[in-house]
C-alpha cells in the first residue's frame, strides 16, 4: 500500500496550518474522509434524499436501497451472519449504551458481576456503572500488567459463574494495546458470560471477523474509519438481539401501534427508532469500500510499521516517556510526555508547527490514574500518515523540548 | 522559525509564575474552598479564599495543570489579595474581555503580571486554561 497516493484522496490534508503543511496525528480522535466518502454523502443529498422504508415514490426507494445497501456492506465487513445483526447507531457510545440499558438491565441481578478493564474509554465504563447501580450487580476490573497489557492470569481467575458480562476494548485509545479478545471470549463463554467488545479503535485498524472472535456484541463508529460522524454500528448475535427490548421508541421501529400497547418491527429495525442516519450510513458504506480496496491486512501492516518507526524515533528524544506496550503489541497510537512540559503546552507548541496531536486525559481518567499522570500527549496514525509525518513530529518535539528548556 | 509565535504566548513572566508559583498551598483556619476542574483536559484547581469585611484578605491555590492554567492561578491570587470583592470581580471581567481580545481599560485597578497573559487571546484552545482560576474565584465570592 502506498500512503502517499492514499493521501491524495484526502482533500483536507492538503492545507497549511499556521504556515506549515498540516501533519495530522489525531486519527484516534477522528479520522479524515476520502473524496469517495464526501461524494457518496453529497450524491445522496443531491439526488436521492428521501425518508427510508416509507416511500412508494422513486426517491424513497433509492434512499432505502442505499441505506440498506450500506448495512450489507457492514455485514460483510465484519462477517456477521446476517444484516439482522447489524444495527445502525449514532456511534460506539450509543451502541454500548443500548446493550447496557437493554441487555444488562434485563439480565443482571444482585450478586452478578460485570467485568471491564482499567484501559476503557469512559464510554465503556459509565454505562456499566449505571447498569450495576440500577440492578444491584457489581462492577469489577481486570488487572493490567506493568506494560499496559491485560494480565491474563487475572482474567482467568476473575471470570467465574457470577460473571454475566465482560466488556472490553479491542484496542486501547491511549496505550494502543491490542487485547486478545478471542481468548477472553472463550474464557467468558465457558462461564456463560456475554462479551461486548468496544471496537471504536479496533474496526478502523484491524480485520474484524465477529464469527471468528465469537463475541456477543461488537460496537464501532464510522468517523474513526474514514466515515462521517454521527453513524456507528451495534453488532449483536441474533438470538441475543431477538430477546432484547428496544431502548428508543417511536417511528420506524414499530409493527402495530394500538392505543395502549404496541409491537416492534423485526431485527434490525426494532432498535432504530426515528428517521435513521441515512446519509451517515451511506457514507460509512463508502468508507468501507475505500478501506477494503486497500485491504484491512494491508492497513494493519502499515499502521504497525509506522507505529514501530514512531516509537523508535521518539525514543531518541531524551526525557520523553512513551506509555504502554512494545510496538508489536499495539496499534497506531503513541501516548507520551516530555519531562517538565505539560502535554497541553506540548500540543500548543506542535500546533504552531502545523502538527495536530491530542493532549489531555483522552476520555480515560481511570487509566490516567493507573499511569499516575494527570494528562498525556498522544500521536495517533492512520492510512494517510507517512514516515515523513513522524519525522516532522520528532523535529517538532525536539524543538518543543528546547523551547521549554530555555524559557525555564 | 514559527516558534517565534510561541513567545507571544509563553512570556518569560508566565513561565516564571509556572516554575515559581506564588501563593501555592493551603490557608490556615476557616477559608472558602472552591474546587474546579476543566473536564475536557483534566486541569484542576483548588482555590482557598479568606474573605473578611468584603475584602479578599488572603488567597492560596493548589492544583495540577498546564503552564497557562497554573501561572494564571498564581497571578490571580497575587492580583486579588487585598482587593474588595467588587474589585476582584471587576478584574475577573476585565480578564475575560482580555481573553476575548478586547481592548480593556483597567482604570484604577492594577492588573500587574496578569497582563502578560494577553497573548492567550490568540490561542483560542487555551483560553479556558487561563480563565479556570478566575472562574473559581468568582464562584467562591458568590458563595460568600
Amino acid at each position: 500500500m502506498d500512503a502517499r497516493s492514499i493521501r491524495e484522496q484526502f482533500p483536507i490534508l492538503h492545507q497549511e496550518v499556521n504556515g506549515h503543511p498540516l501533519v495530522y496525528l489525531d486519527s484516534s480522535a477522528t479520522s479524515h474522509k476520502p473524496i469517495k466518502v464526501l461524494e457518496a454523502v453529497d450524491a445522496y443529498y443531491r439526488n436521492d434524499n428521501s425518508n427510508v422504508h416509507r416511500g412508494v415514490h422513486t426517491l424513497g426507494t433509492r434512499a432505502t436501497d442505499k441505506y440498506e445497501g450500506a448495512r450489507e456492506k457492514v455485514q460483510q465487513f465484519i462477517n456477521a451472519r446476517s444484516t439482522k445483526e447489524v444495527i445502525f447507531t449514532r456511534g460506539t457510545t450509543t451502541a454500548i449504551n443500548t446493550v447496557a440499558h437493554s441487555y444488562a438491565r434485563a439480565n443482571l441481578e444482585p450478586g452478578d458481576e460485570v467485568i471491564i478493564t482499567p484501559m476503557e474509554h469512559h464510554s465503556n465504563i459509565i454505562p456499566w456503572q449505571q447498569a450495576v447501580k440500577a440492578t444491584g450487580a457489581t462492577l469489577k476490573y481486570f488487572e493490567l500488567n506493568e506494560d499496559g497489557t491485560l494480565n491474563m492470569e487475572d482474567v482467568k481467575k476473575s471470570i467465574g459463574p457470577q460473571t454475566k458480562i465482560v466488556a472490553l476494548t479491542h484496542i486501547s485509545n491511549v496505550l494502543g494495546t491490542i487485547n486478545p479478545i478471542k481468548e477472553i471470549v472463550e474464557l467468558a463463554h465457558r462461564q456463560n458470560a456475554v462479551v461486548l467488545v468496544d471496537g471504536a479503535q479496533g474496526a478502523p485498524h484491524l480485520k474484524v471477523d465477529v464469527q471468528d472472535i465469537d463475541c456477543d456484541f461488537y460496537c464501532f463508529s464510522g468517523h474513526k474509519m474514514c466515515g462521517p460522524t454521527g453513524i456507528g454500528v451495534l453488532y449483536g448475535k441474533q438470538e441475543l438481539l431477538e430477546n432484547m427490548e428496544p431502548v428508543e421508541f417511536g417511528g420506524e421501529m414499530i409493527d402495530f401501534v394500538h392505543l395502549y400497547d404496541s409491537t416492534w418491527k423485526e431485527l434490525p429495525w426494532k432498535f432504530e427508532g426515528g428517521t435513521p442516519i441515512i446519509a451517515g450510513a451511506i457514507g460509512l458504506g463508502a468508507a468501507i469500500d475505500f478501506l477494503q480496496e486497500i485491504g484491512m491486512d494491508e492497513i494493519a501492516a502499515h499502521d504497525q510499521k509506522l507505529t514501530a518507526y514512531a516509537m523508535e524515533r521518539m525514543s531518541e528524544i531524551e526525557g520523553l516517556t512513551i506509555y504502554g506496550p512494545s510496538a508489536a503489541k499495539r496499534s497506531a497510537v503513541v501516548t507520551f510526555n516530555i519531562d517538565g512540559v505539560h502535554p497541553h503546552d506540548t500540543a500548543t507548541a506542535l500546533d504552531t508547527e502545523g502538527i495536530a496531536v491530542r493532549a489531555g486525559h483522552h476520555c480515560a481518567q481511570p487509566l490516567m490514574r493507573w499511569l499516575d499522570v494527570t494528562a498525556t500527549a498522544r500521536a495517533s496514525m492512520y492510512v494517510y500518515n507517512t514516515e515523513d509525518d513522524i519525522d516532522k513530529l520528532v523535529s517538532g518535539l525536539t524543538k518543543t523540548k528546547e523551547f521549554f528548556g530555555n524559557v525555564f | 522559525m514559527s516558534f517565534d509565535n510561541l513567545d507571544t504566548l509563553y512570556r518569560q513572566v508566565i513561565m516564571d509564575h509556572y516554575k515559581h508559583p506564588r501563593n501555592r498551598g493551603k490557608l490556615e483556619g476557616d477559608a472558602l474552598v472552591v474546587d474546579m476542574n476543566n473536564p475536557t483536559c483534566g486541569d484542576r484547581i483548588q482555590l482557598q479564599l479568606q474573605v473578611e469585611d468584603g475584602k479578599v484578605k488572603d488567597a492560596k491555590f493548589e492544583g495540577e495543570g498546564c503552564s497557562i492554567s497554573m501561572s494564571s492561578a498564581s497571578m490571580m491570587t497575587q492580583a486579588i489579595k487585598g482587593k474588595s470583592i467588587e474589585d476582584a470581580l471587576r478584574m475577573s471581567h476585565l480578564f475575560s474581555d482580555m481573553m476575548l481580545g478586547k481592548e480593556i481599560d483597567p482604570g484604577n485597578l492594577e492588573l500587574g503580571d496578569v497582563e502578560a497573559l494577553q497573548g492567550v487571546a490568540k490561542f483560542p484552545a487555551r483560553i479556558k486554561c487561563a480563565t479556570l482560576a478566575w472562574k473559581a474565584m468568582e464562584q467562591g465570592v458568590e458563595k460568600k
